[in-house]
């Protein structure tokens, strides 16, 4: 009788994904729709000795295909499943007539085999295979992504899940992968152009006079003061859902994505943003996540309604849905641009309603850098001094309260940036964000994730203070669509960062932009500056809130070069990108 | 939200009294006590400490009477040396040193292992591909027809530009006609474009008029950029193969009824610094022209407009055109379509 009921569900299942098939890209069984979660049989890539495989490939969304490229045919590419302790070869043959490569997204591995053409290896040539032998030393949820031109963004990107060498902390009934990505039918070389010709091209839900009327956004004074100092509190993100339709495991709203689940069990998300350019914010109506790991790192276990998950960042939640019922998971784009529903049910067929996008955040003087001033009346008399004891005044460069000459490009207050066409701000008050909700939650009436709230499970390995610390400007300027790293962009030479093998530096990262940029080191982790020492969230890319200032403590443990830059795809693009060097002292000049 | 924002700072400022409070306050767990309550404040959960702002009455804590820091992250910063030096350092506890920083290298780890020259093409090709921007843009803000009294005419104003983020070579052309064939002023600018600020460019180069004739050639020096307020604005200078000097200066201003739906006023005032009879420019502003379209983006990089135009004659410049039996001054309706790529 179960037999055949679950025949029927089997029959009905393969009719829609034979649908599925028949419009185009073929999904590993673990990405297709129905999944019923993650087994080690299928098509996932396991063992030690691993086939991956570049080519072009039509991929279908919405009913409309286009070019990507692609990893075994599918995207998102394979899954690869491994074991901590083992080690495993990877040949990776390029069937492009371009250089390809692949990045093995945080995980830990010598230089050489890092996947970054021109900084770990030539790259892999059209036509050649190139073998990459990574011994494992760790465990959970990583990906991995092309290093080339702007490939990644066409879907050349797969999952990592490695199973650790004892019993997995994280106890779960059933574990799907979500790979969340941005598609879109206009090649990343046209968007790139677009951008840096009119620098907000993509945004369409700017400020407009109709709103002004409608009483909507902010006050004409606002507007005025903005607009005198040349900033749009719109522009959340640069590449939008006008561009973007957003992919659960390669699959559309359209395409409804289901995971099946049975009621009352523990199931593991392993969610990882895959995204070229867009951060989302993960919810399921209804369903309480509860976080696990964080960059395949486990976390103390703390339970939130959403998250914000930068590009590149992979979070492990559980849920446990107790109903019979299909459950949305819904991921929207930070600037409410677009959204991408996929379904969590008891069985094939359910469609879980996919919630009306929410409104448009409007940047604050805070994400100016400003420090944390309201000005929503429009004016500085708004700032109650009062209320500030014990602050000095004098202490804080560029707050001016003489609105008329309010500094947001005042050079005093980083002299390391170099000014020019490329810095069209400077944060006069970084502030540490890390404890507060990420870019457009700030008013949600759930609870909603900060990194403060990440703590680690284990306890962080290096004990040591800092010996140092550095602070790097995360720098730009919208209207020219420039991207840069203290103001010089990688190709104007930039030095390496240097660091000495195994010293322990603090590095602050302060964001002199109005948009968030997931910020990602290879080859290491760090620990994020927040909350007590001794069980620090350990990550390998984070997102730093617009003009805020994230600090992290790196242990520059492995030897070789390293690239460092904003996951942003295009912002990489344009220049925010930079080399880190670890050599032995005796190594240096 | 204000209110819990500014304790943030006031918790930074106030850190030697609010660190020995840490043991005190709540750690962070994950254990949120505020699970499932709607809490509408910009920080997160574990900030909103319920205790925030009051004085610890607790009996056994030898600091009561501190002012509680409603950041547990904030308690630390007592122990650092460096607290008040920079007030927006996380306080954080460790004593940072301050080691110097190692002299960059100048090799590259990857030649080691796979040979400098295997690895020099994609180095270069690195460099080029994260910063290293050649590109082009053609915008025609004004491709229209205008009714005019006395004979309808067309016009045109566009410009190109063609290299990287700093340095670009620039063609600006504008002009205009009569429907029924005479060409009434037409110029071609080639500039060096360089950026000097977030904002400006500055551009030199040549002018070269088509008409009216006598032709004449110009070295050109001027700006063009995006002023305060999000204007648009450019200006410049000509000096011609005969001496003489004429300024021109325009803008104008993109204001987004809806989304699509966008009004651009547009204002342009000439000048010349001395008369020249032949070509019908009297001395001091020469020309104004006030416009209004309005303009749907099909796409961003389409958009058919309607406007009015309002252009006039100043001075001896208005004498020259009447003794030539021209209108000094007039209303024109025009139509065209704003487009680039």
């Amino acid at each position: 009788m179960t037999f055949s009921t679950n025949r029927r569900d089997l029959l009905r299942g393969m009719s829609l994904v034979g649908a599925a098939a028949a419009l185009g890209t073929t999904f590993p069984a673990w990405a297709r729709s129905g999944s019923g979660g993650l087994t080690t049989g299928g098509d996932v890539l396991t063992g030690d000795d691993i086939k991956l495989r570049i080519g072009h490939a039509m991929h279908r969304v919405g009913g409309r295909s286009g070019h990507a490229i692609a990893i075994n045919g599918t995207v998102p590419g394979p899954l690869i499943r491994l074991k901590e302790g083992q080690n495993v070869r990877l040949s990776v043959t390029n069937t492009l007539e371009e250089d390809t490569s692949i990045h093995w997204h945080g995980l830990l591995l010598p230089f050489q085999y890092d996947g970054v053409p021109g900084v770990s290896f030539p790259g892999i040539k059209p036509g050649e295979t190139f073998v990459y032998e990574l011994p494992i030393r760790q465990s959970g949820t990583y990906w991995f992504h092309s290093h080339s031109g702007l490939q990644e963004a066409m879907g050349h990107f797969g999952s990592i899940v490695i199973d650790p060498a004892g019993t997995d902390p994280v106890a779960s009934d059933r574990e799907h992968v979500l790979v969340l990505s941005d598609w879109s039918f206009m090649h990343p070389h046209k968007i790139y152009t677009r951008l840096k010709q009119n620098g907000g091209n993509f945004n369409f839900q700017k400020q407009t006079l109709a709103g002004l009327l409608a009483g909507k956004g902010q006050s004409a004074a606002e507007r005025r003061m903005w607009g005198q100092m040349r900033m749009d509190p719109t522009d959340i993100s640069d590449a939008t859902g006008a561009i973007y339709t957003y992919l659960v495991n390669g699959h559309g709203p359209a395409e409804n994505w289901t995971g099946l689940f049975v009621p009352g069990e523990r199931v593991r998300l392993r969610i990882i943003n895959a995204s070229a350019m867009t951060n989302f914010n993960v919810r399921i109506p209804g369903l309480a996540m509860t976080v696990v790991a964080a960059d395949g790192n486990a976390v103390q276990p703390v339970e939130t309604d959403e998250f914000q998950i930068g590009v590149a960042e992979t979070y492990d939640v559980i849920v446990q849905p107790s109903e019979d019922r299909a459950y949305g998971f819904i991921a929207e784009g930070i600037d409410r641009s677009g959204l991408v529903r996929a379904t969590l049910a008891p069985r094939m067929g359910m469609i879980a309603p996919a919630p009306p996008l929410r409104a448009r955040p409007l940047l604050t003087m805070k994400d100016m850098g400003m420090g944390d001033m309201d000005m929503s009346g429009g004016a500085m008399g708004g700032m109650d001094h009062s209320k500030m004891p014990g602050m000095d005044h004098g202490a804080m460069p560029g707050m001016n309260h003489d609105m008329g000459s309010m500094k947001m490009l005042d050079p005093s207050v980083a002299p390391q940036v170099k000014m020019g066409p490329g810095v069209a701000m400077l944060s006069s008050m970084p502030m540490d964000r890390t404890a507060e909700r990420p870019t457009g939650l700030e008013n949600e009436p759930h609870r909603v994730l900060t990194y403060s709230q990440l703590r680690s499970l284990a306890p962080n390995p290096d004990p040591r203070d800092p010996s140092r610390e550095i602070d790097i400007h995360l720098t730009a300027n919208m209207e020219r669509y420039m991207w840069s790293f203290d103001g010089v962009k990688f190709s104007e030479g930039a030095e390496p960062l240097a660091f000495r093998h195994n010293e322990r530096v603090r590095v602050n990262l302060i964001n002199d932009t109005m948009m968030p940029h997931p910020i990602h080191l290879h080859g290491h982790f760090f620990e994020l500056v927040t909350g007590e020492k001794g069980h620090r969230p350990v990550k390998h890319t984070v997102n730093v809130l617009p003009g805020g200032k994230v600090s992290f403590d790196l242990t520059a443990d492995a030897l070789g070069d390293w690239a460092f830059h904003c996951h942003m795809m295009l912002h990489m693009h344009a220049g925010m990108f930079r080399v880190v060097t670890v050599r032995r002292d005796e190594d240096a000049a | 939200m204000i209110p819990v924002s500014i304790r943030l700072i006031a918790a930074l400022v106030l850190a030697p009294g609010a660190a020995q409070a840490q043991t005190a306050a709540p750690p962070t767990t994950a254990a949120d006590p505020h699970a499932g309550h709607a809490i509408p404040m910009a920080a997160s959960p574990p900030v909103v400490d319920p205790h925030a702002g009051h004085k610890m009455p607790a009996a056994p804590d030898p600091h009561a009477g501190h002012d509680m820091s409603p950041v547990p992250d904030a308690a630390v910063p007592a122990a650092d040396p460096h607290a008040g030096h920079n007030m927006v350092t996380p306080s954080t506890g460790e004593i940072i040193g301050t080691a110097p920083a190692p002299v960059p290298p100048t090799d590259h780890a990857a030649d080691a292992v796979w040979g400098a020259a295997a690895v020099a093409p994609s180095r270069a090709a690195l460099r080029r591909e994260h910063g290293g921007f050649t590109g082009s843009m053609i915008l025609f803000n004004i491709a229209e027809y205008q009714a005019r009294k006395g004979g309808d005419g067309y016009r045109w104003e566009g410009e190109g530009w063609f290299g990287g983020d700093i340095n670009r070579f620039v063609v600006k052309t504008e002009g205009e006609g009569d429907v029924r064939g005479s060409l009434e002023k037409a110029e071609v600018q080639a500039l060096y474009s360089r950026a000097i600020d977030p904002w400006w460019n500055l551009q030199a180069g040549i002018r070269y008029d088509v008409q009216p004739e006598p032709q004449r050639v110009y070295a050109t020096l001027g700006f063009e950029g995006l002023a305060p307020y999000w204007f648009k604005a450019a200006g410049a200078l000509f000096l011609s193969n005969k001496g003489e000097l004429l300024g021109r200066i325009e803008g104008f201003y993109d204001q987004r009824i809806t989304q699509r739906l966008i009004v651009q006023p547009r204002a342009e005032i000439d000048a010349s610094a001395q008369s020249i009879p032949e070509i019908g420019v009297g001395a001091g502003l020469t020309d104004i022209e006030i416009g209004l379209r309005l303009r749907y983006e099909i796409a961003r990089e389409f958009a058919p407009y309607i406007g009015v135009e309002w252009s006039a004659k100043l001075g001896k410049t208005a004498q020259f055109a009447r003794d030539a039996g021209e209108r000094a001054s007039g209303v024109n309706y025009v139509a065209g379509i704003r487009f680039w790529f």
